[in-house]
């Protein structure tokens, strides 16, 4: 339990990385590294696919990148509120990361390969997500 | 000695926003339709069928016990295959391969969808768990904003533009019009689509292909059995399948679809030929900016020249490599799971001579590229006269 507080809608409650949200909630984007080989690996992990192994470790992630697209939203699913914008980032650490971009940078045209930082931010309701600003 | 493998019966329903009957009526009219094309076979003839559907638009549980039941085909063995909007022709390959290991002679893959029982938010969300659940449909990812975020790296990288992206929509309108089961039978314009309302940017409502009801229905069949019960047996000679990252922050590159350019590399080989050899192909087109792709993956074009492909007009007959000449899923529609089985009836058609107004002079050779969900399921089918 816990994992159903992370983004603006949530499906999954258990994991073996729940505490990924804890960490959100004090301020830290963790990513896991496999200790048998050295993996980085974002979003988080409990287990390595390349070696198989379950010898995990929290790892901080720069949350630094490059926006490689995005796309505004003009119609929404069931249970969000259009418009917003949605990115793909990757990091400095090799990974990359599916979110939005924050609202005060959406109305400023990206540019895809601009440099983005993936922040927490706090929602209502104890929820949390992280997203991408500007830099 | 391996048996090869033939199409010798296709069937399927017109496609249309809202068919106005249940699922086992659709079937039965796909169904009927691919015996009645067959020459000489009747029901009892089918010793086995796979029912195709993405199931999160079911309301009955396991629609292959009743679709069987409906169409007469217990007590031969059924079950349900799925891959999303690849599902029937992940079914032909599973008929493809009972077929060759000699366990069974004649195979009915029967595929459909009644989008029309979901409202249109519904089936939204349906498809916003089309996405990595955990990571990315947190956030209101859905299939049009995914399509968008390959468009506008595809863009970026190649300078693909918004009108050739219109482009694709208007030849697909324009064949629309010949096919009388395709759900929109209308001609439109790239000003039309340019003006169009932004679904997620840079793609826009004629980007996109609408949901349908609709089912499809083929019937491969053993050499052994295949000219006795068709004249015009067509045969599969190459088959490839791949899968992609779901998650799009997994994937290594968003202005391609590695599952497609994987299982196109597959089929090319086990058929012994290249993208030239190709003479009509359907591409899934679930939005315009995916038949780009789908030129660049299938090597019809170098990479990033997709464009430059329809702005030449060589996607159309007379040209290069006539591309979904039966108005593809942006004018058909696209019920998920009818899909595939729809795109193999088209080419069959082809391959006979009987495609009618929209036919290819001479086609020998002819491929389908069904892709399921964002990518991940990539399938790609070769077949010859």
């Amino acid at each position: 339990m816990g994992f159903e507080k992370f983004g603006i809608m949530s499906y999954t409650k258990e994991t073996k990385v729940e505490d990924f949200v804890k960490h959100l909630e004090d301020g830290r984007i963790m990513g896991t590294r496999c200790k048998k080989c050295g993996t980085i690996i974002f979003p988080p992990r409990a287990d390595c696919a390349k070696c198989l192994s379950s010898d995990i470790e929290w790892t901080p992630l720069s949350g630094r990148g490059k926006l490689i697209t995005h796309t505004t939203a003009h119609f929404a699913p069931a249970g969000f509120e259009a418009p917003y914008t949605l990115a793909l980032a990757e990091l400095g650490e090799g990974v990359r990361v599916f979110t939005r971009i924050c609202k005060d940078d959406e109305k400023d045209k990206l540019k895809i390969g601009m440099y983005v930082q993936l922040v927490t931010k706090r929602l209502g309701d104890e929820r949390i997500t992280y997203e991408l600003k500007k830099i | 000695m391996h048996s090869k493998v033939a199409v010798v019966g296709v069937g399927q329903t017109t496609f249309t926003r809202s068919c106005g009957i249940s699922i086992r009526e659709l079937c039965f009219e796909a169904f009927r339709e691919a015996i009645d094309d067959a020459r000489n076979l009747s029901t009892e003839d089918i010793d086995g069928s796979i029912i195709c559907s993405a199931p999160e638009y079911d309301k009955q549980r396991s629609p292959a016990g009743l679709i069987t039941e409906y169409l007469g085909l217990n007590p031969k063995p059924t079950f349900l295959a799925e891959a999303i909007c690849a599902s029937s022709s992940v079914g032909a390959r599973i008929a493809w391969s009972f077929i060759r290991s000699g366990l069974h002679k004649i195979v009915a893959v029967i595929g459909f969808q009644k989008m029309s029982e979901l409202t249109s938010a519904e089936s939204q969300e349906r498809m916003l768990r089309g996405g990595d659940i955990m990571w990315e449909s947190p956030f209101g990812s859905m299939m049009p904003a995914y399509y968008a975020m390959f468009a506008r790296a595809h863009m970026n990288e190649y300078g693909t533009t918004e009108e050739q992206l219109a482009k694709i929509k208007v030849k697909s309108g324009m064949y629309s019009m010949m096919n009388p089961k395709a759900m929109y039978q209308k001609e439109t314009t790239v000003e039309k689509i340019m003006n169009s309302k932004i679904v997620a940017s840079p793609l826009k409502v004629f980007d996109c292909c609408a949901n349908a009801d609709g089912a499809s229905c083929i019937i491969l069949a053993s050499e052994e059995v295949a000219e006795k019960i068709s004249d015009t047996p067509v045969w599969i000679t190459g088959l490839g399948l791949a899968s992609a990252p779901l998650s799009l922050a997994s994937r290594k590159t968003v202005s391609s679809l590695s599952c497609a350019v994987e299982a196109r590399k597959q089929a090319y080989k086990m058929a012994g030929l290249k993208a030239r050899d190709v003479d009509v192909a359907e591409v899934h087109d679930c939005f315009t900016i995916a038949e780009i792709m789908a030129y660049e993956d299938l090597g019809f074009c170098k990479r990033g020249e997709g464009g430059k492909l329809i702005d030449n007009e060589e996607t159309y007959i007379g040209g290069k490599i006539p591309v979904n000449v039966d108005g593809g899923l942006l004018s058909k529609g696209h019920p998920v799971g009818a899909t595939g089985g729809s795109q193999i009836r088209t080419i069959v058609q082809q391959l006979r001579g009987e495609a009618g107004k929209t036919q290819v002079a001479d086609a020998e050779t002819g491929l389908v590229h069904n892709i399921g969900g964002i990518g991940l399921y990539g399938s790609i089918m070769i077949f010859r006269r």
